[in-house]
């Protein structure tokens, strides 16, 4: 097992900041940073680990949210029961398109495909359902209290984003570095190979999604918390799958800092399109989009994979 | 409670909807049948082309199909561009890899039309286009039957051209074999990218045709990038009358859906088709086993 150090070591860098600046920009950068940068890491877990591109993590990113908004709003239960159940329906979600695609082998485009299927069934159950709030969404009441896991300062939600980040790196690790990470790598690599040498695929595959399923659905919880405003689009819109695959894609899949290095320097590059564009709705989004484009383009393996020699194509063409 | 006139209309409005849906996803099943890519920039592509067809008629007063001879090559060339100069490019035959091109391209688009003319809805006024015509028990937009009608004239010749010319028989041979195809001396190249043009050209008359009843916005693709995927996985990938037959009846799915659930929930119909199809029959209704 490689050590943990360096989880460690980023945690405890990134702990002081609230401290070391007075400006709320950035700790709200910051904060962004550190939920779309765990949202990426759910999405790495099966999209980077199994090479199971989902282009539906809205699915399980918005089940969560509901989830914890629901329990609190509909049942008056506190937001840690809500969390955990967030979680675990996130789980659920996770178990019930998992089972579906892998059971009937879909994968490559056919898997994207379906995802964002479901993602866009649940979109429109949210938008239809009383229990949602349909169209017009659901409100939490403002209460700050750690019991609500509302706070008055910005800092305690930066914190907040900083667990979840730290503990999807001690999971992406943690699967990297047991026997399931190299038999996802595996099954990424060549399906038929692994099988052919006794991996389960379905059950491996299984395994990533339901970690990938709950890892998006303790994000959308934290939305939650964060905005204490849900809709269907804001829950299960197909920005939200955009968001949680740009930023491992951008940053390199093949390593657990991926996703923070892309989501980083996508919130940095909004920033700076903001900036340039005097605020112009959907720059930022068209920026993106031409990166995603140049990534894919020149740097296969992401913005990680720069000092490494390039992987072959299906041509095998080097880069 | 329903009356049978009542079934019968909406089964006409979904099959003038389904043509128009057929036309659309017979550009993305074309493309999948030659290049095996997913084109998930198809949406944002019938997005611009929509807003290039209501500037036509905003700024130059044109006829919505009178804007067809000028949209159709316009959006062939640049479907032609796009893929020689980007996806090709980029993408270098992974499948990954063209899901996540066509996405970059979907955004930029999408979100130049946002910053360029804001998120507003925008429709355009011809007079006539709600003159209403009976069709049996069903009163229908006239603009809806001439769209239809379009369509699949649209579709009639589009099978000609894959059938009868040296282009289609070019096309065929590519989507079959492509190194046998190299090596006769056809420009594999070349008839990818064509094949993507004509792809992208198929919106642009679906445009025309669609606009006079319809609306543009930004987001306009959205609801087309999922009917047209449902449409060409029910029908087979790469399948032709897949892709036709397959429309018509997501037409009529998503009008009776409409009638029976609403507005909202009616739309459940048409994804439940698509993930029941995914998962029990990938290969489609009409499709050849892989």
């Amino acid at each position: 097992m490689r050590p943990l150090a360096p989880i460690g070591l980023f945690a405890l860098l990134a702990l002081p900041l609230p401290w070391l600046t007075g400006s709320g920009t950035v700790l709200n950068l910051a904060t962004m940073v550190l939920m779309l940068a765990t949202l990426g890491q759910a999405w790495n877990l099966l999209g980077g680990m199994a090479g199971q591109f989902s282009f539906g993590h809205a699915a399980f990113f918005g089940t969560g949210a509901y989830a914890t908004a629901i329990l609190q709003i509909r049942l008056g239960l506190d937001a840690w029961t809500g969390f955990a159940t967030a979680v675990l329906a996130a789980v659920a979600m996770g178990a019930l398109v998992g089972f579906a695609s892998f059971r009937f082998r879909l994968r490559g485009s056919y898997f994207a495909l379906v995802t964002l299927a479901f993602a866009e069934v649940a979109r429109i159950l949210a938008n239809s359902l009383e229990i949602t709030g349909a169209g017009v969404g659901l409100l939490l009441p403002l209460a700050p209290g750690l019991d609500r896991l509302q706070f008055t300062d910005k800092a305690g939600y930066y914190w907040f984003a900083l667990v979840l980040c730290t503990a999807g790196l001690l999971i992406a690790a943690r699967i990297r570095d047991t026997r399931l990470g190299a038999r996802l790598a595996a099954v990424r690599e060549n399906e038929e190979a692994a099988r052919a040498l006794g991996v389960d695929a379905f059950a491996v595959k299984m395994q990533a999604i339901v970690w990938s399923a709950g890892l998006a659905g303790a994000v959308g919880a934290f939305y939650t918390q964060l905005f204490l405003y849900l809709d269907p689009h804001i829950a299960f819109g197909p920005q939200v799958s955009v968001e949680a695959l740009l930023g491992p894609i951008v940053g390199g899949t093949g390593s657990i800092w991926g996703p923070l290095l892309g989501a980083a320097v996508l919130q940095l590059l909004g920033e700076a399109t903001r900036a340039l564009t005097g605020g112009v709705t959907g720059a930022n989004l068209v920026a993106y989009g031409i990166v995603l484009v140049l990534i894919v383009r020149f740097f296969p393996d992401g913005m990680i994979g720069l000092g490494r020699p390039r992987a072959l194509d299906a041509r095998g063409v080097s880069g | 409670m329903l009356e049978p006139s009542i079934l019968t209309a909406s089964l006409v409005h979904g099959l003038a909807n389904g043509a128009v849906y057929a036309l659309v996803a017979l550009g993305l099943s074309l493309v999948y049948g030659v290049l095996h890519i997913i084109n998930f920039a198809h949406g944002a592509l019938l997005m611009a082309a929509l807003y290039g067809v209501y500037f036509l008629v905003e700024r130059l007063g044109l006829d919505p199909y009178a804007a067809i001879p000028i949209l159709v090559p316009a959006a062939g060339a640049a479907g032609y561009l796009l893929h020689r100069w980007v996806v090709a490019k980029a993408s270098r035959g992974r499948e990954e890899a063209v899901l996540l091109v066509t996405l970059g391209i979907a955004l930029v688009l999408e979100n130049l039309a946002v910053a360029l003319f804001r998120s507003d809805t925008r429709t355009i006024e011809t007079g006539w286009a709600f003159a209403m015509v009976a069709v049996g028990p069903a009163l229908l937009p006239a603009a809806k039957l001439a769209a239809a009608a379009g369509a699949l004239l649209a579709v009639a010749l589009l099978w000609a051209l894959v059938r009868a010319t040296d282009l289609g028989r070019a096309i065929r041979a590519v989507a079959k074999d492509r190194e046998a195809a190299r090596l006769v001396g056809i420009d594999v190249e070349h008839v990818f990218a064509l094949a993507f043009a004509i792809g992208t050209a198929t919106l642009g008359a679906a445009a025309c045709l669609l606009l006079p009843t319809y609306y543009v916005s930004p987001q306009v693709g959205h609801g087309f990038v999922l009917i047209a995927f449902t449409i060409v996985v029910l029908g087979g990938m790469g399948s032709f009358w897949g892709a036709f037959w397959g429309g018509l009846l997501i037409g009529v799915v998503e009008s009776l859906g409409g009638l029976f659930l609403g507005e909202s929930l009616g739309q459940i119909g048409i994804f439940a088709i698509f993930i029941a199809t995914l998962l029990l029959r990938p290969t489609g209704l009409f499709g050849r086993a892989v």
